[in-house]
């Protein structure tokens, strides 16, 4: 299994990470909203996630850190 | 003692740049300064230096804005269309507070005017030239051994004062021949540390930036930069007085057309005219102070210009009403003669000047 | 084991760009090279005027802020201070194909031995939404709003097309940012791009199709989708010049 750690208050809610994902690990948190006023992302489904880093590769504002 | 060699004024710039530390120059072809490019052309692949005729003026000054970002000494001429297209650059080399010098050496104006002197630039010289507050070092050479001097100094200011310096000539000067000792001190730049010149993962990276987006900044970086300029204007004016002992006339006039004031000044005093002249140097900082000492004992300024009355205006604030300032002027790429010159002076002395 | 974080290259000043606005990935993608190549301690920048403005905070190495279309100019004097220095310029389409153009044309022809990142989402974002050099035919924009009528304003330029014409420049290609294989294809073009200036090769361009969500007023996720249906079938991906490979 893979690490995610996320930067959330730099996410800006975009949503590129969440559909670049080959294994649906990841969701915009609708219950939270950030200091810029986004919902950021979290791993909703971490135990899936196989560390391919395709979220990262299509996080606009790097705020992803992915460890295998 | 150094040799005296006989050069024109545009490339005793050169020279004169070229043992200042110059070893950038970028420019464009415009008469009549051309022969700057093509000096740089011939000196520069051979010393080490670079010469590169660029695809405009605008990329011209834009390259030396590259240049004196990381540091080095630059520069770049032209002649008054040409300095109009530099406009936007000098505009940013102030903002981003880079010292550069730039040429100019002026023709007759507005739009592609003519290719014959002038100095109809003065406005665009000393009041801006661009858009912003901002004021460049104006110096305005009366001789050959003056475009290579203040060549000279011109770099020295700049760096000085992290802005850019202008000469300030004509096509006279540009053109003229004449004997120049090129014996003299130069100054080495000063330490730079603003200059980008790669972080070698020392040190934080520099900026050099000319965006402020929060007012408050903008407004204290233009504070600053006026309290440099209010500096310059105490300790940086250069002038020359001419026969002002026990003037009663006093002629404003820089440049070629001091030169030929200077004959009509020794005319009319064989004729028992009391008339002197000062020769501002620096035409910013202007000797704003000189001329209005000078409007305690004067009774009459006569302001001598290749233009249609453009230093009249910082005569007149100067002189401040004291004494009346009236204007001897050719323009359009003209030259007053000495007998225009010393037809003005007599008029003068009959109003009442002695 | 780290597979994927910041680059040390990119500063940790939050971007100003829209949400799911690819010019952050573009300027990922240009700190990790500087970090693979080790150039970032005798790298200097140089920012635009556009929406890449303050791309002088986003990168650690030097930089400088050029006037609207300059920065190939300040980048010849940059380098030509000092060939040591590694020097990019970061441009979008309206700095570089328009104001700009002569300045790029120039630079190429040189062969200036920079590397220039070309950002072209066929819009003027930081105005907020004008028409481009390079908006396509038909686009709606703020000054297109009946949609671009090329009889009126022209036809969008293709400058990897117009600039392969030239001798000069080294090395061209066209890259996409809009999915996973087209940011890798990106990273690699960059990198040759770099790698080409280290090499003393020349004039090395990278135009990366990217997106404007908000000024094409769309999700982020349908912008991607529009480079793929509108933006590549105009400006199709690919070298379009490489010197080297040719030899």
């Amino acid at each position: 299994m893979a690490k995610l750690t996320f930067k959330s208050e730099k996410c800006k809610g975009c949503g590129l990470c969440v559909d670049a994902c080959p294994k649906q690990v990841l969701a915009l948190d609708a219950d939270t909203i950030n200091q810029k006023g986004h919902h950021p992302v979290k791993a909703v489904k971490e135990e899936a996630c196989i560390g391919c880093a395709f979220c990262a590769t299509m996080c606009p504002d790097c705020i992803i850190k992915v460890e295998r | 003692m150094s040799e005296k060699v006989l050069m024109k004024g545009n490339e005793a710039i050169a020279e004169a740049a070229i043992l200042a530390g110059y070893r950038h120059y970028f420019g464009y072809p415009i008469t009549p300064q051309t022969e700057i490019a093509a000096y740089m052309a011939k000196r520069m692949p051979k010393i080490g230096g670079t010469f590169l005729q660029a695809e405009s003026e605008v990329a011209a000054i834009n390259m030396v804005y590259g240049v004196s970002a990381t540091g080095k000494r630059v520069m770049t001429s032209s002649s008054s269309p040409g300095i109009s297209l530099k406009g936007e650059g000098l505009s940013y080399l102030a903002g981003a507070d880079l010292p550069a010098l730039v040429v100019n050496v002026q023709r007759g104006g507005p739009g592609l005017g003519g290719i014959q002197p002038s100095q109809s630039d003065y406005f665009q010289a000393t009041k801006g030239g661009a858009h912003g507050d901002f004021h460049m070092l104006v110096l305005a050479p009366a001789s050959v051994q003056e475009m290579a001097e203040l060549t000279v100094k011109g770099f020295a200011l700049a760096d000085k004062y992290r802005m850019t310096s202008m000469i300030l000539a004509d096509g006279t000067m540009g053109q003229m021949m004449e004997p120049v000792s090129l014996d003299f001190e130069t100054e080495q730049a000063p330490e730079k540390p603003w200059a980008v010149t790669g972080t070698k993962l020392q040190r934080k990276h520099n900026i050099v930036n000319s965006l402020f987006l929060k007012p408050e900044e903008l407004e204290r970086t233009n504070f600053e930069r006026y309290e440099r300029y209010k500096y310059i204007e105490e300790n940086e004016v250069m002038y020359e007085e001419y026969m002002m002992e026990d003037a009663e006339i006093c002629i404003a006039a820089f440049g070629i057309a001091a030169r030929v004031s200077k004959n009509a000044i020794n005319e009319a005093r064989a004729k028992g005219i009391k008339v002197g002249m000062i020769r501002p140097i620096t035409l910013w900082p202007f000797p704003t102070k000189q001329f209005a000492k000078a409007a305690e004992t004067v009774k009459q300024f006569i302001s001598v210009e290749l233009s249609m009355g453009q230093m009249i205006e910082d005569v007149r604030l100067a002189v401040n009403g004291k004494a009346p300032v009236t204007l001897c002027n050719r323009a359009g790429g003209m030259i007053p003669s000495p007998e225009q010159v010393l037809a003005a002076i007599e008029d003068a002395a009959k109003k009442g000047g002695n | 084991m780290i597979v994927f974080d910041k680059p040390h290259a990119l500063s940790d000043a939050p971007l100003h760009y829209c949400p799911g606005c690819t010019h952050g990935i573009v300027h990922r993608l240009v700190a990790e090279v500087m970090d693979e190549l080790g150039i970032e301690g005798r790298a200097i920048g140089i920012a635009p005027v556009g929406c890449s403005v303050m791309a002088y905070d986003y990168f650690n190495c030097d930089m400088i802020e050029a006037a609207h279309g300059r920065a190939p100019a300040v980048a010849t004097g940059v380098k030509r201070s000092d060939p040591n220095n590694i020097v990019f310029t970061y441009q979008g389409d309206g700095d570089l194909a328009s104001i700009g153009m002569a300045e790029t044309v120039h630079s190429a022809a040189r062969n200036e031995n920079i590397t220039v990142i070309f950002i072209n989402n066929a819009i003027y974002g930081m105005t907020g939404g004008q028409m481009a050099p390079t908006s396509l035919p038909g686009q709606v924009t703020q000054t297109s709003p009946y949609g671009r009528d090329v009889s009126l304003c022209g036809y969008p330029i293709k400058v990897c097309e117009m600039l392969s014409q030239l001798d000069g420049p080294e090395y061209l290609e066209r890259v996409a940012v809009n999915n996973v294989k087209n940011v890798k294809n990106a990273k690699k073009a960059i990198k040759k791009a770099f790698e080409n200036q280290v090499n003393g090769k020349g004039f090395s361009l990278v135009e990366v199709i990217s997106s404007c969500p908000t000024n094409w007023g769309m999700t982020p996720a349908k912008a991607l989708a529009w480079i793929d249906e509108k933006m590549i079938p105009y400006y199709p991906l690919g070298v379009y010049k490489d010197r080297s490979a040719n030899q």
